[in-house]
């Protein structure tokens, strides 16, 4: 038995710091593979007024739907968002996307990971239903990890079980 | 290292013609639910050439003792006896008369450059030594180790179980506000003391979870832009990343008992199964097969079954199957939704986390379900870890709001002694490694 294994730690950790990928880094350090905190992934965000950017889709296209509580399937007004979702899509096809799926924190750590991932799925599925091929859309989840609304009641809870189509450059188109 | 010196000491047996009180043996049943903390006095143990550090170490055994909520440390002030040396002769009549069942009496020396700390357990009202004397040895940047190795002898020889102070835990320690958490691996002695950080928060780490010897630790992390599984060596940060199934989200990894096998949860197309990996990351076999949420698997202790959550009956309960998969048995079935079970060290017993009517709460159940009981309950709290031992848990409790945070709190099995891990700031996701050798 090492007692003097503690020391190494320091040094270890010191290495660790050079791993990350840093087109993945989003805005504060924290990795990320859309666009929700930043510019990543280099994609330009453009101007909110040009029916061809990643900014017009995600204010005026609308780049998120909500959930119910524990669920994944799409409300029709969730579908009516991503109906538009792919046609923009299908008329840009520049671009791909990447989906966060995302839980509010009324549930455990992994389970959220997993709900996320469903419902990120069930965007995903819903635009290759409708044109978008499927090469050109990713899925992640961020269980209960970023919530954009923090406080303890159901007005912050039904912002966060969300999911959110964020445009990055056009792998697979 | 730490050397383990059985000291002949001479038994001082005391043949006074006091009678004993009207006491039984000095021991402390833990599965009889303890009330009252038995009460010990703890003198400073005598300077036998480390200075500051025998009382230092005197007081990190107190914290220990005291801590689990079963022992209750008589002041000093109040001791009529004082310890010259390590050897003055024990004067029972004292101890007797301020009510102190358990008595320890100590010294700490340097020899070779190491702290060495001698000690002798007292049952009191049987005026009699209980086991020998012992002498331990340690570098003297290791004196807390020392410490806790100490009240691990002390609470065996009075309960009978071994102790889990000269433990570690692997957790996440958080930093930044909610909606934009900031979290990186961190390893701590499990009294909170001795913080190592193990990456940087540059991406999102999650449950780590120690390999049963204590020596590698599995991990989520957001490094590659989407969850993976990184298993590193305690002492060697750089760790690898499990090898990937293009398109999947890889989560919620344990060890087996063994440590050959991981098994975890592997997601894609929406769907998330348990999956079994050997450390070798040779052979992949799928455990479960359904279009429900399969997630946070653990091993029992022997290794032949496997506890999970699934959410296949329509909300999150705890199943049962073999280790090698096969049809699982649901063994929860009360109110609400129950995830992140963890099979006892002991076997005994499965710790978890429960939802019900919009509270969390922790529990432990039979492993067939039956005699479940809550022992915490809050606005959130999450992911339960065993102490060595399988009379402690650890687990996260998150407080509500915008300017929440996520601290970890022990309590003990019978519901008692909750406490918040004190000094380690916002921290989650804990869980407890084995006594250190």
């Amino acid at each position: 038995m090492h007692l003097a294994t503690k020391a190494a730690f320091g040094l270890a950790m010191i290495a660790l710091a050079a791993c990350n990928n840093p087109s993945k880094n989003g805005a504060n350090g924290v990795v990320d593979p859309g666009g929700a905190y930043g510019e990543a992934g280099g994609v330009s965000q453009g101007s909110i007024n040009d029916p061809n950017s990643p900014a017009y889709f995600a204010g005026k296209v609308g780049d998120t739907v909500r959930f119910v509580i524990n669920q994944s399937t799409l409300t029709d007004e969730a579908r009516a968002t991503l109906s538009g979702q792919a046609q923009w899509l299908n008329s840009h096809g520049n671009y791909a996307a990447i989906i966060e799926g995302h839980a509010d924190e009324q549930g455990t750590r992994e389970y959220n990971l997993a709900l996320g991932a469903r419902r990120a799925s069930s965007v995903q599925q819903y635009l290759i239903s409708q044109g978008v091929p499927a090469t050109r859309l990713r899925t992640v989840s961020y269980g209960k990890e970023r919530p954009i609304a923090t406080c303890a009641a159901e007005s912050c809870f039904e912002q966060n079980r969300r999911a959110v189509t964020v445009i990055s450059v056009g792998a697979g188109s | 290292m730490v050397r383990w010196i059985l000291a002949a000491a001479a038994a001082l047996m005391l043949t006074t013609g006091l009678a004993a009180a009207q006491q039984g043996p000095l021991r402390i049943e833990l599965d009889e639910g303890v009330i009252e903390p038995l009460p010990y006095a703890l003198p400073s143990f005598v300077d036998e050439g480390a200075g500051s550090l025998a009382s230092q170490i005197t007081r990190v055994i107190a914290d220990d003792l005291s801590g689990t909520g079963l022992f209750r440390e008589i002041p000093e002030g109040a001791h009529i006896q004082r310890f010259g040396s390590f050897d003055t002769p024990v004067s029972y009549a004292d101890w007797q008369a301020i009510n102190a069942q358990a008595l320890i009496n100590g010294s700490v020396g340097m020899s070779g450059g190491k702290v060495v700390v001698k000690f002798r357990l007292h049952d009191v009202y049987g005026n009699t030594q209980l086991g020998d004397g012992q002498q331990l040895a340690a570098s003297p940047q290791s004196w807390r180790r020392l410490a806790h190795k100490v009240a691990d002898v002390i609470y065996a020889r009075i309960t009978g179980e071994s102790g889990y102070f000269d433990s570690r835990v692997v957790y996440v320690s958080e930093s930044g506000p909610k909606g934009q958490r900031q979290k990186r691996l961190a390893i701590m002695d499990y009294d909170g003391e001795n913080v190592n950080y193990l990456t940087d928060s540059s991406t999102i780490v999650l449950a780590p979870r120690f390999s049963p010897q204590g020596d590698r630790i599995l991990y989520t992390t957001f490094e590659t832009g989407f969850p993976r599984i990184k298993m590193m060596s305690v002492g060697n940060a750089a760790g690898k990343l499990l090898p990937e199934v293009p398109g999947t989200m890889t989560f919620s990894p344990r060890f087996s008992p063994d440590g050959g096998s991981i098994v975890y949860s592997l997601e894609q197309n929406g769907n998330t199964d348990l999956y079994r990996m050997s450390v070798s990351g040779g052979s992949v076999e799928r455990l479960t097969n359904s279009p429900a949420i399969e997630t946070a698997p653990s091993y029992s202790p022997d290794g032949s079954q496997i506890v999970f959550e699934s959410d296949r009956s329509g909300t999150q309960q705890i199943y049962v199957m073999s280790a090698s998969g096969g049809e699982p048995v649901r063994i929860s079935n009360g109110d609400g939704r129950y995830g992140t079970p963890v099979w006892s060290p002991r076997g005994d017993l499965i710790a978890f986390t429960k939802q019900s009517g919009g509270r969390f709460f922790i529990g432990v159940m039979r492993t067939d379900g039956s005699e479940e009981r809550d022992l915490t309950a809050s606005y959130l709290d999450e992911g339960p870890t065993w102490a060595p031992n399988g009379r402690v848990l650890m687990f996260t409790r998150e407080s509500p709001g915008a300017a929440g945070a996520a601290k970890m709190y022990t309590v003990d099995i019978t519901g008692r002694n909750l406490k918040a891990v004190a000094g380690v700031g916002g921290a989650s996701d804990p869980t407890w490694g084995p006594l250190l050798p």
